[in-house]
């Protein structure tokens, strides 16, 4: 059985389809036909709900936290302890005038914000999480970051983007949602724990979310053959396109050692179920030159539910993190009955969509080596729109050096092999070299040595090609200083335009 | 009904020409707002989905339904030998086969319908069925269509006075072509049908479609029944955009089948991916022009050929291949033209209607040809695009309408100095010297666009107003609502005329049973039409309560007014509401229906001489845009607009389509990209491959104004469509891209800009604008850039 609270009712579930998503069980079984499904595949966001989890901070005290989440990418069993809201409560009266209404939705209306209003009540939600987020208008740039996974056909935008604003103008709005979710928690406390390993079962097919490691191993030694899920970003695209139906479900998502995240002595261990929500910040402080990566991964609702261990674990040639892991020397913990083994990230995959990854293994953290002194990093992502789209090319390259005479090279891509793979060629080029634009461009021109990528639905084998080299000039200018880097702002740089 | 006039002033505490907010929004916010797919299922409802064809093109040998149908929870799976009426719903000519059975034209055909008790076991058991073909060759390229010249409809041509002499005889000659990409609608909202049986065994059909009407008549043929067995409603669709003007009407006779079939409620709704493969988009095209022009960059002469790829079937392409050949002047005066449009067969699911119906393609032409000849004479575009406007003497179409209302070259004037072109033009070229991989472009477009169909019955609304006896009135008319705030600004209109609050006037769902003969929500003439026919219903209801105010109170029907929700006559006054009990206590009807059809339009198509259009839409953009020379990347920083609603009913909404119209034409023109595979299936077949604007894609400083004009043609309230011409805005968003890579030439080379211009579209562009530099400028041109590469 599964118990979270729903709104303002505590709901259990325990006969339920393993694949079933909490956008398909609100619209067919509860009714409610506020969240829309506009895509299924996580791109639109007209399914957005918010999503409270109580967080404990490093002083032990705790506090319901609360985040939007595709609800097309979200499996019901996940919802395990949480608490879901969706458009429908969001308003506390029934049938509500303008003065009834919550700020963001009052705002939306008086700012003209929706026009056919099928993708409003994921803005709505959108907007509510900014808006129970932050005390005051956090600026244009974390509205359009908040909005990014929410597209709009008729508006242009433009209203949204005001309204997000004056949401903040009218007198605050109580959060009335953290109460209702401590009194949910004080119950599930006070009832006998009988049930340790919650699942869902529907004839012979089941869902288990194991809470420890133990638990897990154990499942994947008994269901080699089962599905494992994180976040689910991607597997929920399997199950509403390609009508996978899996016996077997395994969600580490709440398996308490692998949503571990720590930093000690400049060194990251972040276990394979985390959310990018809850590390990107912290490496991004040490990796300053890896944020836009990360503010350009899916979108806000995707980085509060995937994880890296589920971009790795699906192993496809165009996520981002792995390049960056790769060039950051990183590795990674495959964990089974038998044990735990380390590999490096590079070693992991071995072609399309394949990875060293035995059938009753997990992967359970990802660790990151202390940061070089003299290391310079470069993160370049392509794509044809700047928010939530894959990359065309994804290019990080980390470079030490002594004396402005490159040291080590480790350049990583994505986009441009069947797997994300190093460029050894394009690196002994750069090894010895000195820290200057013709370094670069000397190695940028033998990039058809490395690789010869495919033309896709992206882009031709050839604009990939290119593209590279190019880049290599732009990292040649940025390292070597040759001019002030913010002569060579870049058009992608438009979030921070947006903030000007 | 004659077409009258009514002053916005003639009633005080009126509602036209407020910024109401939309009817819906307080429901939409709530997610209080039912689509299709939200209302509750009857008991019993079944689930539809269509079996899809594994080739672009060839002939079925035989289908295996048998693992399908084992499939627990499979009804009944049907094939075109169940429909027992027509099997071709093609809207104007034949061409589009509701089920095929024989022939495959396109990838992902329908050639079945599975129903199921789900909507899971539909779909799965669609995949399950087994088509053997016979594949023959599919024509997948224009060029190809063109050379053959497979045309799903006969060409057809524009000409005034001699093109090629004109052009022959001008000091400069110049041609170019384009390829221009098509778009998928991306309504949010997919297709979706309910069907049920009525109290009296017709069928009642709830469809998200721009064009109810057309539904009820092809569920009807389609069953070989009479219209009158078939009632479509429609409250709201999760937008249209032109995607449900034709393209609804399958999935509704498709549920309909399935209900006449088996007395169950069956709802049909296209996942993604498949609404994507199965639904029309904006026609791709591939046009070529030659014009010759004078020193001063004045046309001559041109000879523009379009070619719309139109798909497998006719579909509306007749209509929108002429709509892009009525276009191809834009706002320009060509003293010569011959225009061309060929409608080309391809083996892909046949294009549609899209915001602009054509247009859009033709008019780009026009903008091609003065940033060419700009290009050429070493001229600003914008001073070559003011030469070349309509004005009074240099006035007459390519297809011999004249145009009437000047008023771009203020328009143009305003913004230019508004937004501050020329200034910003110079610190661009200075922006430009010195930095190394950022170009910047700027570039102002006008639009001057057609507004009425070009079909000219469908030129017609009608409209049915009831006043209940406490004096609320509701209000119903042959409009769709699809988010253009259709039914605030008919609401707006008819409480305006009853001098009542907004709030008072209640908007239903457009049904075939309340108002008959509908035309499509569409050509930008919703307002126009639907606000006409309601105006004309409430000043029936209107003239019948002043006579009888007259007569009861004894006074001269002259001193009645309707303001401030009362009614004030020589003798006294009393509130609408008091009026309405005492008029239905007196048995005065309080009931009318109202009827409009646009006068002054003719065309005759054999000439190609008329005057298709009752009036012209105006706007002006300037935009400026940021582009990467090593990637191609691209990004709009400003826009400024200047946009001619006549009247504004509402400006707020006014200013959302406006808005939203330029952010879809720049999308359309930047990152939104169609792609078929070899094998004719469609590549970019859903939000993850197929790129929409996203909200940072929305300019950082984003200026939209109204230009204060009233319509000269007696529209209702002297106001102007407003749904389509907006999205040509979007052509500035083109142009300034092609202005900041013809940087690379010193501004004298217009690069070959073909749309989507995505990343690698431009840096091809960069490539071939560096070398023609090269080429022609010499060693000592200043291109601190020269280590960019290309393989």
């Amino acid at each position: 059985m599964i118990k979270f609270l729903l709104n303002d009712t505590v709901t259990e579930v325990q006969s339920s389809s393993p694949s079933l998503t909490i956008l398909e069980w609100l619209r067919t079984t509860t009714g409610k036909k506020g969240t829309k499904e506009g895509c299924a595949t996580g791109d639109c966001g007209a399914c957005t709900l918010l999503i409270g989890e109580e967080i404990t901070n490093n002083k032990g005290e705790t506090h319901w936290h609360y985040k939007t989440l595709n609800s097309c990418l979200m499996l019901l069993g996940n919802a395990h302890g949480k608490h879901i809201i969706t458009v429908e409560a969001v308003a506390l009266t029934k049938y509500p005038e303008l003065g009834d209404l919550h700020p963001v939705q009052r705002a939306m209306v008086e700012c003209h914000g929706s026009q056919c209003g099928f993708c409003t009540p994921g803005i709505i939600m959108s907007l509510l999480a900014l808006y129970i987020n932050n005390e005051t208008y956090p600026g244009k740039t974390a509205a359009i970051h908040a909005l990014g996974g929410n597209l709009c056909r008729c508006t242009g935008y433009n209203p949204i983007l005001k309204a997000a604003e004056k949401a903040f103008e009218y007198d605050r709005a109580e959060e009335p949602w953290s109460a209702m979710a401590i009194k949910f928690k004080e119950s599930l406390l006070s009832e006998p724990q009988e049930n340790a390993l919650p699942y869902l079962e529907d004839n012979q097919r089941k869902f288990y979310l194991p809470q420890t490691v133990s638990q897990l191993v154990e499942l994947t030694a008994t269901y080699p053959e089962a599905s494992i899920v994180a976040g689910g970003t991607d597997f929920a695209i399997e199950l509403s396109q390609h009508l996978l139906k899996p016996e077997v479900v395994i969600s580490v998502s709440q398996t308490s050692e692998l949503t571990q995240f720590s930093e000690k002595d400049g060194q990251f261990e972040i276990g394979a179920a985390v959310p990018y929500c809850d590390f990107v910040d912290a490496l991004c402080t040490t990796y300053p030159e890896s944020k836009e990566l990360f503010e350009r991964l899916g979108s806000t609702q995707v980085r509060n539910s995937g994880t890296l261990g589920g971009s790795l674990g699906n192993a496809s040639p165009i996520g981002d993190p792995a390049p960056l892991l790769i060039a950051l020397n990183a590795t990674m913990d495959l964990q089974s009955v038998k044990g735990t083994r380390t590999i490096k990230v590079e070693d992991f995959f071995t072609g399309y969509r394949q990875t060293v990854l035995a059938a009753d293994e997990v992967i359970a953290k990802i660790s990151i080596p202390k940061r070089s002194e003299s290391l310079k990093l470069a993160c370049h992502k392509v794509s044809k729109r700047f928010e939530d789209d894959i990359s065309t090319v994804c290019l990080i390259l980390a470079v030490e050096h002594a004396n402005n005479v490159i040291t080590s090279a480790r350049f990583a891509l994505g986009g441009m092999a069947a797997i994300p793979a190093r460029a050894p060629k394009m690196e002994a080029q750069l090894i010895g070299g000195r820290l200057d634009t013709k370094t670069f461009m000397k190695a940028g021109a033998v990039v058809e040595k490395d690789f010869s990528p495919m033309s896709d639905v992206r882009a031709s084998a050839n604009y990939r090609l290119i593209t590279t080299q190019n880049l290599m000039q732009r990292i040649g200018y940025e390292f070597s200083q040759a001019i002030p880097v913010n002569n060579i702002t870049t058009p992608s740089a438009r979030i921070s335009h947006a903030s000007l | 009904m004659r077409h009258f006039e009514m002053d916005k002033l003639q009633a005080r505490g009126g509602s036209v020409g407020k910024s109401k907010h939309h009817e819906s929004a307080i429901k939409q916010v709530c997610g209080k707002a039912n689509y299709v797919d939200d209302f509750a299922e009857p008991a019993g409802c079944l689930h539809g989905y269509p079996v899809l064809a594994p080739v672009a093109a060839g002939f079925i040998t035989s289908i295996d339904t048998k693992e399908a149908e084992s499939l627990k929870g499979v009804v009944r799976i049907f094939s075109a030998k169940d429909v027992p009426g027509k099997i071709d719903i093609g809207p104007v000519f034949p061409g589009d086969i509701l089920l095929t059975d024989h022939e495959i034209e396109y990838f992902h055909q329908p050639v079945l319908f599975v129903v199921a008790d789900s909507y899971d076991t539909a779909r799965k058991a669609a995949r399950l069925v087994k088509i053997n073909c016979e594949e023959t060759e599919a024509v997948l390229d224009i060029h190809e269509a063109i050379e053959k010249q497979n045309w799903v409809r006969p060409p057809h041509s524009l000409q005034r006075g001699d093109a090629d002499s004109a052009i022959k005889s001008a000091k400069h000659q110049i041609s170019g072509e384009l390829s221009v990409g098509g778009q998928e609608h991306f309504y949010l909202e997919g297709q979706v049908a309910m069907t049920q049986l009525n109290e009296d065994g017709g069928i009642f059909v709830q469809s998200s479609s721009q064009h109810p009407t057309e539904v009820q008549h092809l569920v009807a043929k389609i069953l070989k029944k009479p219209f009158n067995f078939v009632t479509v409603e429609m409250r709201r669709m999760g937008g249209g955009f032109g995607g449900k003007e034709t393209q609804a009407a399958p999935w509704a006779c498709l549920a309909a089948l399935a209900t006449y079939h088996l007395e169950s409620p069956v709802k049909v709704r296209l996942a993604r991916a498949d609404d994507f493969r199965l639904t029309g988009k904006r026609h791709p095209f591939y046009n070529h022009y030659t014009a010759g022009f004078d020193e001063n960059g004045l046309i001559e002469g041109v000879h523009i050929e379009v070619n719309g790829n139109c798909g497998y079937s006719p579909d509306l392409s007749d209509a929108i291949v002429d709509r892009a050949m009525f276009h191809a002047d834009n706002a320009y005066y060509y003293p010569a033209a011959k225009i061309v449009g060929n409608r080309c067969k391809l083996n892909t699911v046949s294009h549609t209607a899209f915001r602009g119906f054509g247009g859009p393609q033709g008019m780009i032409m026009a903008e091609l040809i003065m940033d060419d000849v700009a290009a050429k004479l070493g001229q600003d575009p914008l001073t070559i695009r003011k030469a070349n406007l309509y004005r009074p003497g240099r006035d007459v179409t390519p297809y011999h309408q004249k145009v009437e209302q000047h008023v771009l070259a203020g328009m143009i004037e305003t913004l230019e100095k508004d937004a501050q072109y020329w200034e910003r033009k110079e610190a661009i070229k200075a922006f430009n010297k010195t930095s190394p991989f950022v170009k910047k472009g700027l570039a102002m477009t006008p639009v001057k666009f057609g507004i009425s169909f070009t079909v000219q019955h469908l030129n017609q609304a009608g409209a049915l107003i009831h006043i209940y006896s406490d004096g609320s009135i509701h209000l119903n008319h042959g409009g769709t609502e699809m988010g253009q705030g259709l039914n605030t600004k008919v609401a707006q209109i008819v409480a305006h005329a009853f001098g009542v609050d907004f709030e008072t006037v209640g908007v239903t769902a457009t049904r075939t049973d309340k108002v008959p003969n509908t035309s499509p929500t569409a050509a930008s003439s919703g307002t126009d039409l639907n606000g006409m026919a309601a105006l004309n219903a409430a000043n029936t209801i209107k003239d019948r309560l002043i006579e009888f105010v007259a007569s009861h109170f004894e006074v001269e029907a002259e001193s009645v007014e309707f303001n401030d929700n009362k009614i004030i006559h020589a003798k006294g006054e009393m509130s609408f509401a008091e009026l309405a009990e005492l008029a239905y206590m007196k048995r005065i009807s309080l009931s009318s229906t109202g009827y409009y059809a646009t006068p002054k339009i003719h065309y005759d198509r054999a000439k190609a001489e008329g005057r298709p259009f009752f009036y012209y839409s105006h706007g002006v953009a300037l935009s400026e845009v940021e582009i990467d020379i090593l990637t191609g990347e691209n990004t709009v920083t400003r826009a400024d607009i200047l946009h001619d609603v006549g009247n504004s009913l509402n400006p707020a909404l006014d200013i959302g389509q406006i808005e939203g119209a330029f952010i879809q034409g720049m999308g359309w023109l930047t990152t939104e990209e169609l792609q078929w595979k070899d094998s004719g299936e469609l590549a970019s077949s859903g939000p993850a491959t197929y790129k929409i604007p996203a909200i940072g894609d929305t300019p950082t400083e984003f200026n939209v104004s109204l230009f204060d004009s009233a319509n000269p043609e007696t529209s209702v309230f002297r106001s102007k469509a407003v749904g389509e011409p907006p999205f040509m805005l979007g052509f500035s968003v083109w142009s300034a891209i092609r202005n900041a890579i013809s940087s690379l030439a010193d501004y004298k080379y217009a690069p070959d800009l073909n749309t989507p211009a995505t990343p690698e579209t431009v840096l091809n562009a960069v490539v071939a604008t560096k070398q023609w530099a090269a080429d022609n400028l010499g060693a000592n041109e200043d291109t601190q850039d020269e280590g960019v590469s290309h393989v």
